[in-house]
């Protein structure tokens, strides 16, 4: 399937975007029904690579609907029924050729509460490695751990008690594991549900670095309700509303000179 | 007589000071209620207390002490030479007094000295019943006039009630507890009494059970042995072949429904699976005797091995059925109760559904786990029924489960079923074995509530 080369046409602010930067994943009128309710009306959207895309809306939008529909987590959900096409690299997930499980080691997902497992900083780290089979031996393993916190800026603050439980951290630093768990099986993309939701501004501010600096290696989706945040860290911006993608286009753009009203109304502050 | 008399008057009281309250509470203020510190039925209820509280304390007082005041009264009366016999012939009086007076023969000539003593009982009985009505009911009567002049907007009626009522949940909860202080005393002057009789290493480490006494010192087998040890390893090996078969079972199917089957299964597969709790054991029993022994041993003999009619193996099988609903049941909870953002991690980790329960779910819920286990155990060990019926009273020391074997539970039945002489050791040494396994069950509901507390802390 070549989806790669189909053009947003309802967009014309694609077209100004740099056109260089392929396209990661793309999302074509999708559809999302919980039971007879429908929580997205047909969202259309591109993700491009080594960006991080920004979801933005007022509750209850359907922000975090879209994103989990990107690793299939909605799987999980009875009654969740998703129509149209996401593609990862041109490829449809939710096609038979691809298994919802080794999707998720491609598109890796940081939740809104840190959910470290209740085992050890570094068997938090190993899980995804051990499950995928992706170290042979301790010194492997040892290096993907190392590696894998070192990239999250959590190294120099855990080396020395890597057994001690991943509980036991500080809420700031139990999302830093998350991200470094999720970066650990070498995902293609991540995604980010509301992950400062949680924190204090100065762990936030750590995030938001570490956000800015994962970049490069992966392609990142972030859900936020902090319209400061989505303007410092992300290079593309969507807002949704009701169910329904309003506009999506460069931050900058959509911060400044936003074409719908009901975008300027949300960044502006007069609802949501 | 009276004393549905009295009843009823502090019933009808109670109702009077209730109504009597609120009226008064509201017509205090004119009928702006409003202005009252608390609500009207507030006051209602403190007049009712007032009205009910003191009579109904005097009426439990008068009951407990009336018989005994009575008794020492008649006792005092009577010539001396009735009184001054030793503590037996003295309560055998006592029985014979009270005998004769609500009108049971004693099927011998009584002495009219004690008859009339009986008849003495009776009139101050009823003397004693009628003065009960009659200062109870003008108690009541006090009380309520008592309460009633209080009524007023500033009276803080709520809270005198309320403090009322936080007692009595105080002393529900003390019933509770105090009973279980009065099981273990009795258990445990028993007990003492039995050691003195028997060592208690003899008792502890000894290795043959062969739990009689003789009445006469020629008596064949005039000696008895109570080493308890035989019981205690045929109760291991009962509740350990009882867990064998109910902890896999227990915990597959806790993490089937859980985990894998829909809403609509799980609500109708764990009432279903919670009706085997509901069986009470002597029907397991049979089920045992009659129908898991013979197979066990017909199964055996097909195999060339050498079954007993009463094994250790059919008890345990069916005991572990028994156990399977508590620890399936309580599993459930503790796996429902791992946080969905742990399973939601896990998968959005590319983790496959048995990879999420095995390496996160169970780990996050083993503590809970084990507390479940724990307490199927201490219900394993407690189990009678079961044992008695299809495992025999033979004390073997034994660890083949495929001979007769008895527990701890069973041979209390036996010692203490029937007409049982309590001062031989023969029967004592059933508080012995209570209070050993008194012990042991304590010791592991503590450290399973122990385990489940820490388990709290974790998620909360």
């Amino acid at each position: 399937m070549s989806v790669h080369t189909q053009t947003h046409t309802g967009a014309p602010a694609a077209a100004r975007s740099a056109p260089a930067v392929p396209n990661k994943m793309i999302a074509r009128d999708v559809k999302v029904f919980y039971g007879a309710k429908q929580a997205l009306k047909g969202i259309n959207v591109e993700i491009q690579e080594n960006k991080v895309l920004a979801l933005i809306g007022p509750s209850g939008c359907g922000k975090s609907t879209f994103l989990r529909c990107l690793n299939r987590m909605n799987d999980t959900i009875e009654n969740c029924r998703v129509e149209g096409l996401i593609a990862l690299d041109g490829e449809d997930i939710y096609g038979r050729s691809i298994d919802a499980v080794q999707l998720r080691a491609r598109v890796g997902m940081v939740f809104q509460k840190p959910n470290p497992f209740p085992k050890s900083i570094y068997d938090n780290i190993a899980y995804g490695p051990r499950i995928h089979g992706m170290a042979s031996g301790r010194d492997e393993l040892d290096e993907v751990v190392e590696k894998s916190l070192q990239r999250a800026g959590l190294w120099n603050e855990v080396k020395d008690r890597l057994r001690e439980p991943g509980t036991g951290l500080s809420g700031g630093q139990q999302q830093r594991l998350c991200i470094a768990r999720a970066i650990a099986v070498s995902p293609e993309v991540i995604l980010m549900d509301e992950p400062c939701s949680a924190l204090d501004p100065i762990a936030t501010a750590h995030i938001e670095e570490l956000i800015d600096e994962l970049r490069e290696n992966f392609t990142i989706v972030i859900v936020t309700h902090n319209m400061q945040q989505a303007a410092r860290v992300s290079q593309k911006t969507a807002f949704f509303h009701l169910g329904d993608m309003v506009e999506c286009d460069d931050t900058e753009e959509i911060f400044t000179n936003p074409r719908d009203e009901r975008t300027q109304g949300y960044i502006t502050g007069r609802y949501g | 007589m009276q004393i549905t008399v009295l009843v009823l008057i502090l019933a009808l009281l109670t109702v009077i000071g209730f109504q009597m309250g609120r009226t008064r509470a509201a017509a205090s203020v004119g009928g702006r209620v409003v202005e009252l510190h608390s609500v009207p039925s507030y006051h209602g209820f403190y007049v009712a207390l007032w009205a009910g509280l003191p009579a109904l304390f005097l009426f439990v007082l008068w009951t407990a002490s009336e018989g005994w005041l009575v008794m020492q009264m008649v006792l005092a009366s009577l010539p001396s030479r009735l009184t001054t016999g030793d503590t037996q012939s003295l309560s055998l009086l006592k029985a014979d007094i009270l005998n004769i007076a609500h009108g049971i023969s004693t099927g011998r000539e009584s002495d009219p000295d004690v008859a009339a003593a009986a008849k003495h009982y009776n009139a101050l009985h009823a003397i004693s019943g009628w003065s009960l009505l009659v200062i109870g009911s003008s108690l009541a009567a006090l009380g309520l006039a008592y309460g009633r002049q209080h009524i007023g907007p500033d009276l803080r009626a709520r809270n005198r009630v309320e403090r009322v009522v936080s007692i009595a949940l105080i002393v529900c909860s003390m019933v509770a507890i105090l009973t279980t202080v009065g099981i273990v005393l009795s258990l445990l002057f028993e007990a003492l009494r039995f050691f003195s009789a028997v060592s208690p290493l003899e008792f502890l480490f000894g290795t043959h059970w062969s739990p009689q006494m003789a009445m006469r010192a020629d008596q064949v087998g005039s000696s008895g042995s109570f080493g308890a040890i035989p019981l205690f390893a045929g109760t291991l090996l009962i509740t350990v072949i009882a867990m064998v078969v109910a902890v896999p079972i227990g915990l597959m199917s806790a993490i089937y429904m859980s985990e894998y089957a829909n809403p609509t299964v799980r609500t109708w597969l764990k009432p279903i699976l919670e009706i085997l709790a509901g069986i009470p054991t002597v029907v397991y029993g049979f089920f045992a005797a009659l129908t898991m022994a013979p197979f066990v041993r017909t199964m055996g003999q097909n195999l060339g091995l050498d079954v007993s009619s009463e094994s250790a193996l059919s008890a345990g099988i069916v005991m572990g059925v028994m156990i399977i609903p508590f620890v399936s049941s309580l599993s459930d909870d503790v796996i429902n109760a791992v946080p969905q953002s742990l399973r939601d991690g896990s998968y959005g980790l590319g983790a496959t559904k048995s990879e999420t329960i095995r390496q996160v779910v169970l780990p996050a819920a083993l503590p809970g786990i084990v507390a479940a286990v724990m307490l199927a155990v201490s219900r394993a060990i407690g189990e009678t029924m079961i044992v008695t019926m299809a495992a025999g009273l033979t004390a073997n020391l034994t660890a083949n489960p495929l001979e007769a074997v008895t527990t701890v539970t069973t041979q209390i039945a036996t010692l203490l079923v029937g007409d049982q002489e309590f001062d031989s050791p023969k029967t004592l040494s059933a508080f012995g074995l209570g209070l050993v396994l008194f012990l042991v069950t304590l010791s592991l509901n503590m450290v399973a509530l122990r385990v489940v507390q820490k388990y709290r802390e974790k998620y909360d």
